[in-house]
C-alpha cells in the first residue's frame, strides 16, 4: 500500500495522506471506541480508586442492566419503535422515490428534490419542534379535528408514542428516499415497459422488477434509518414523555444525572451492538456488500 | 379507467398529500412566530405581533451559542477536509489486502450513532485531562463528517482521467506540482460541496453534541433547552430565519442550475 501511494504521490505528501488517515481511524474512531468498551467493564470508582486493587474488570454495569426491568423494557421498546419507523419511512418513501426516479422529467425531478432537501437544511431540532406545535394539547392538530366533529375533547398526542414516531418518520425520510432514489434510478426503464407489455399488473411490475432491483438502496435506507431512530435523542425528548422514554435518553442520564460514565458505556455499547447487529442482518437478507451502502 | 391512468392520478395525489406533510408543520412552525400568544402556537391567535423578533435579537445567549456553533463549524471544516481528501486518495490510490478492512473502518463512523461517538470522544479524551467543549465537540463532529467528505470526494476522484497525471509527470512536473496543479483543481468543485455540507452538518448536528459540549452551548444545543424551558416563540422568529436563509439559499441553487442548464442547450 506505502508503495502504491508512495509511487503517485511521492514520499511527503504519501506521509501526509498516512498521517491524516491514522490519526483519524486510531485517535478519533477506534481508540475512543475501545476505550469506551474498556469503561463498560470497569466499576465507577473515585479518581483516587483508579488503578487501585477495586479497579477490576467485572460485568457489574451489565448484570445492571439485565436485572432492571424498566430498563429492559425501553431497550426493546427502542428497538420496536425504530423497526416500525423504518418501516414507515419505507413505505411512505418508495412512492416518491419512483416517482422522482422513473415518472418525473429531469426538471421535475431536479425541483422535487430541491424541495425536499430544504426542510433538512433545516436543524432536527426545529424540524421537531415544528410537530411540537402541531400537537400541543391546544394545538391547530385537535382544534382541527375538533372543528370536523371528530374528538370532542382534545387528545394528549404528546404523551405517547405517536408524536415520536410521526415525528421520527418526517426527521429521518431524506435518507430512505435517497438510497432508494438512487437504486431505482439505475434501473433500464424498458425493463419496466417489458412487463407491462407482457401483461404484468402495476403491483406485479413492481414485486419483480422494480422492488428486486431497488434491493441495494431498500437496505442503504433501512440501516441509515434504523440507526437514525434508534441513536435518536432530540425526537423523543421533545415529543416523547416520561412514558414513552428512548434508550438514548438513559444513557444520558447516566452521564449526566446519574453520574456513572462506567455504566453509561456499558449502556451506550449495548445500542453500538444492537445497531451492528441490525446492520448484519440487513446485509444478510438483502445480500449486500458494504460497496453498496456507501453509494 | 385504465390502471395505469389510475395509478399516475393516484402517485400525483400522493405526490400532493407528502409535500403538504412536509412542508405544513414548517408553514405553522413559522406562522407562530406572529402570533401574540407567550406560548408557540397557532391557535387561539391572539393578535399578531413582530414582537418576538426584538425578543429574539435581545437574547444573548442565543448570539453567543451561534457564536460558539460557527466557531465549530469553522473547526470542522479545518479537520475533515483535510482528513476526508487524504482518504479519498488513498482508497482510490491503493489496491490490495487490508483495503476493505480499512474501508470498512472508514464508513463505521457512518453507521454508528452520533450519542456513541459523542460519548467514546468523551471518555478518550477524559484520559488526557480533555474535558468537554468546542475542541471536543470539533473532534467529535469531525469523526463522522470526515466519511461524507471522503465519500463525495472519492465519487469523483474516481472519475478521474490517469492519462492527465501521467502527462503532468512526463512533461516534468514533480508529484507534488501534479498534485497542486492537477488533481487539487480537479476536486475543487467536490472539495467545495463537501465544504458546504460539512459545514451544515456541523451547524445542525445535536446527537453527538450533546455529549462533548460542556459548558460551550451551540446553536442547537441551547435551541434544544429553550423548547423545553422557557419556551417563547422567539425560537420560532429564530426558525423563521433559518428556513427564509435556506429557502434563499435553494431559490440561488436552482435559478444557478437554470441558468447552466440553458447554457448547455444554446
Amino acid at each position: 500500500m506505502w508503495q502504491q501511494l508512495r509511487n503517485r504521490f511521492g514520499v511527503p505528501l504519501t506521509m501526509a495522506i498516512v498521517a491524516l488517515l491514522g490519526i483519524w481511524l486510531i485517535v478519533m474512531v477506534l481508540l475512543p471506541q475501545w476505550q469506551m468498551i474498556d469503561y463498560s467493564f470497569h466499576p465507577s470508582l473515585l479518581p483516587a480508586e483508579r488503578g487501585g486493587e477495586k479497579d477490576v474488570w467485572s460485568l457489574t454495569n451489565y448484570a445492571t442492566f439485565f436485572n432492571n426491568d424498566i430498563h429492559l423494557a425501553i431497550f426493546f421498546k427502542t428497538i420496536w419503535s425504530s423497526v416500525l419507523v423504518t418501516l414507515l419511512t419505507l413505505i411512505v418513501s418508495y412512492p416518491l422515490a419512483y416517482y422522482l426516479a422513473k415518472v418525473a422529467t429531469p426538471g421535475q425531478a431536479a425541483l422535487c428534490l430541491l424541495l425536499l432537501i430544504i426542510p433538512f437544511w433545516i436543524n432536527e431540532i426545529l424540524r421537531t419542534f415544528a410537530w411540537y406545535i402541531i400537537f400541543a394539547f391546544r394545538g391547530p392538530l385537535n382544534e382541527l379535528l375538533f372543528a370536523l366533529g371528530l374528538i370532542d375533547r382534545p387528545i394528549r398526542f404528546l404523551n405517547g408514542d405517536i408524536g415520536v414516531l410521526v415525528g421520527m418518520v418526517y426527521a429521518y425520510i431524506l435518507f430512505m428516499v435517497f438510497p432508494l432514489y438512487n437504486a431505482i434510478e439505475s434501473l433500464d426503464s424498458n425493463q419496466i415497459r417489458a412487463a407491462r407489455d407482457l401483461g404484468a399488473g402495476w403491483g406485479r411490475t413492481h414485486r419483480r422488477i422494480v422492488i428486486p432491483h431497488a434491493k441495494p438502496g431498500i437496505a442503504t435506507g433501512c440501516i441509515m434509518t434504523f440507526m437514525l431512530a434508534a441513536g435518536s435523542y432530540a425526537v423523543p425528548a421533545l415529543l416523547g414523555s416520561p412514558g414513552s422514554r428512548w434508550f438514548t435518553q438513559i444513557i444520558y442520564n447516566w452521564f449526566f444525572e446519574g453520574g456513572d460514565w462506567n455504566q453509561g458505556a456499558a449502556y451506550a455499547f449495548l445500542l453500538l451492538v444492537l445497531c451492528i447487529v441490525f446492520v448484519t442482518v440487513i446485509m444478510r437478507i438483502f445480500k449486500v456488500g458494504l460497496g453498496d451502502i456507501a453509494k | 379507467m385504465s390502471s395505469s391512468r389510475f395509478f399516475s392520478w393516484a402517485l400525483k395525489a400522493y405526490l400532493l398529500v407528502f409535500f403538504v406533510y412536509l412542508f405544513l408543520p414548517l408553514m405553522i412552525m413559522a406562522a407562530a412566530t406572529f402570533n401574540e400568544s407567550r406560548f408557540p402556537t397557532v391557535t387561539p391567535w391572539t393578535g399578531t405581533t413582530l414582537q418576538w423578533f426584538s425578543a429574539l435579537w435581545a437574547d444573548g445567549g442565543m448570539w453567543s451559542s451561534l457564536v460558539n456553533s460557527l466557531l465549530v463549524a469553522v473547526g470542522v471544516l479545518c479537520l475533515a477536509l483535510p482528513i476526508g481528501v487524504a482518504s479519498a486518495l488513498f482508497l482510490t490510490t491503493v489496491e490490495g489486502r487490508g483495503k476493505s478492512f480499512i474501508y470498512a473502518l472508514i464508513l463505521s463512523p457512518l453507521l454508528t450513532p452520533g450519542v456513541i461517538i459523542g460519548i467514546s470522544t468523551l471518555i478518550f479524551w477524559r484520559n488526557w485531562g480533555v474535558n468537554g467543549g468546542i475542541a471536543l465537540t470539533i473532534i467529535a463532529q469531525s469523526a463522522f463528517i470526515a466519511a461524507y467528505v471522503m465519500l463525495m470526494v472519492a465519487a469523483r476522484l474516481q472519475r478521474f482521467d490517469r492519462t492527465l497525471e501521467r502527462a503532468a509527470l512526463d512533461l516534468g512536473a514533480s508529484q507534488w506540482q501534479m498534485f497542486r496543479r492537477i488533481l487539487l483543481p480537479y476536486l475543487k468543485p467536490a472539495i467545495l460541496s463537501a465544504a458546504v455540507l460539512a459545514f451544515l452538518q456541523s451547524l445542525e448536528n445535536y446527537n453527538t453534541t450533546l455529549f462533548v459540549a460542556g459548558y460551550d452551548t451551540t446553536l442547537t444545543i441551547y435551541i434544544a433547552s429553550k423548547v423545553r424551558t422557557g419556551l417563547t416563540p422567539a425560537v420560532n422568529a429564530l426558525a423563521l430565519l433559518m428556513i427564509l436563509f435556506t429557502v434563499g439559499m435553494g431559490v440561488i441553487y436552482e435559478l444557478k442550475r437554470r441558468r447552466e442548464a440553458a447554457r448547455r442547450l444554446v
